[in-house]
């Protein structure tokens, strides 16, 4: 997606151009934005962050030897009286996958100079993220009102609490940072800052609309955690 | 070296625009709703044992490599970039490795001393 022309550097394909971009003596992500480049480096630092709350929690949820609650069961929702398993946390899904398409294609947009499309789809992105963050406040009070705890509940492994607010609560922190943020450029998107180059708060760099891609790599990140949070939480 | 020859290639032709077609983010789209639904049929079904286990894994590795990969851009990045961020996933994998070594050593404590009693 990065401009690949670089003067007097000749950009060889695969391996060999890793090997050529990294032992070129200039800048190593050639035709990456700097700020691309740092959003990449610190998703994969928060994919550590995640890992290791995943990780803990596979720890954890093995060396009881209290049985783990049925999260089918316990996330199930009463439809006309009969249960359905899952079924909030279903949509849920639906819906991020939902914001990330939406996303993607205002990244594409962007790119193109679209500011209209551009703008309304990063909006449509910014009311997919609040309807999963509504719908998780939902589903954190309903299992609060049901007695679950950090320290203990009564489905089955007094761990589950624990793991159960910890990850879905950083990880619905990282929704609402990120539906901030998309409302702040749905505005900026609007005001065509990116059209007039207007210079961003805190920093000297012309607006460009690379400023979407990199939004748009923290949105499908958020999108990422949640396939691996929807398996190993919800359906293992 | 062929391979890699091809993966440049889409990008090239691209070069004026610097985007990609809206068809291939449509089919992406709609390729994870399809494997979303997949992977909540698992639940649905109520499959148990390895078989649950394996189609969560494959739905769920299916799905994140499609974000990274078309929706990241991964695909289209080049290899200086990809591999910066992908190896460091092997000492993930060294991780989950060495806890799953560690978990079963905690549950067979228990076991030996809140079950059975000890020695």
């Amino acid at each position: 997606m990065s401009e690949q022309k670089i003067d007097g550097f000749e950009l060889k394909p695969g391996f060999k151009g890793m090997a050529s971009d990294t032992g070129s003596d200039q800048t190593m992500f050639k035709g990456v934005h700097w700020g691309k480049a740092m959003m990449w480096i610190f998703l994969l630092s928060d994919t550590f962050v995640f890992s290791c709350f995943l990780i803990s929690y596979m720890k954890g949820r093995g060396s009881t030897i209290v049985d783990w609650p049925n999260t089918s069961e316990v996330f199930s929702l009463h439809v006309g009286g009969v249960p359905v398993p899952l079924l909030l946390i279903a949509i849920m899904t639906f819906v991020l996958i939902t914001s990330s398409g939406t996303m993607a294609l205002a990244v594409k947009y962007g790119y193109e100079k679209n500011r209209k499309m551009c703008g309304w789809l990063i909006l449509a992105t910014a009311v997919g993220g609040l309807t999963f963050v509504g719908m998780q406040v939902f589903e954190w009070s309903k299992l609060i009102h049901e007695g679950v705890r950090p320290w203990g509940n009564p489905f089955g492994a007094a761990q589950f609490g624990s793991f159960f607010f910890m990850i879905t609560g950083f990880h619905g922190f990282h929704v609402s940072i990120g539906v901030i943020f998309l409302f702040i450029y749905t505005y900026k998107v609007f005001a065509g800052h990116y059209d007039s180059k207007k210079r961003g708060w805190f920093t000297k760099m012309k607006g460009d609309y690379v400023e979407i891609e990199i939004l748009g790599l923290y949105w499908h990140f958020v999108d990422l955690v949640w396939v691996f949070i929807f398996a190993f939480f919800y359906l293992w | 070296m062929e391979e890699t020859n091809k993966m440049e290639e889409p990008n090239k032709k691209e070069e004026q625009t610097s985007t990609q077609k809206i068809g291939i983010y449509l089919w992406i789209w709609g390729l994870l709703f399809v494997l979303s639904f997949f992977s909540y049929m698992v639940d649905w079904y109520q499959f148990q044992g390895m078989l649950r286990w394996s189609l969560i894994l494959f739905f769920m590795f299916l799905k994140a490599g499609l974000i990274m990969a078309f929706f990241m851009h991964l695909f289209w990045e080049r290899y200086a970039l990809v591999n910066v961020l992908l190896w460091p996933m092997t000492a993930i994998a060294c991780f989950i490795f060495l806890m799953n070594a560690e978990f079963q050593y905690t549950l067979f404590s228990r076991f030996f001393y809140f079950v059975v009693g000890g020695a």
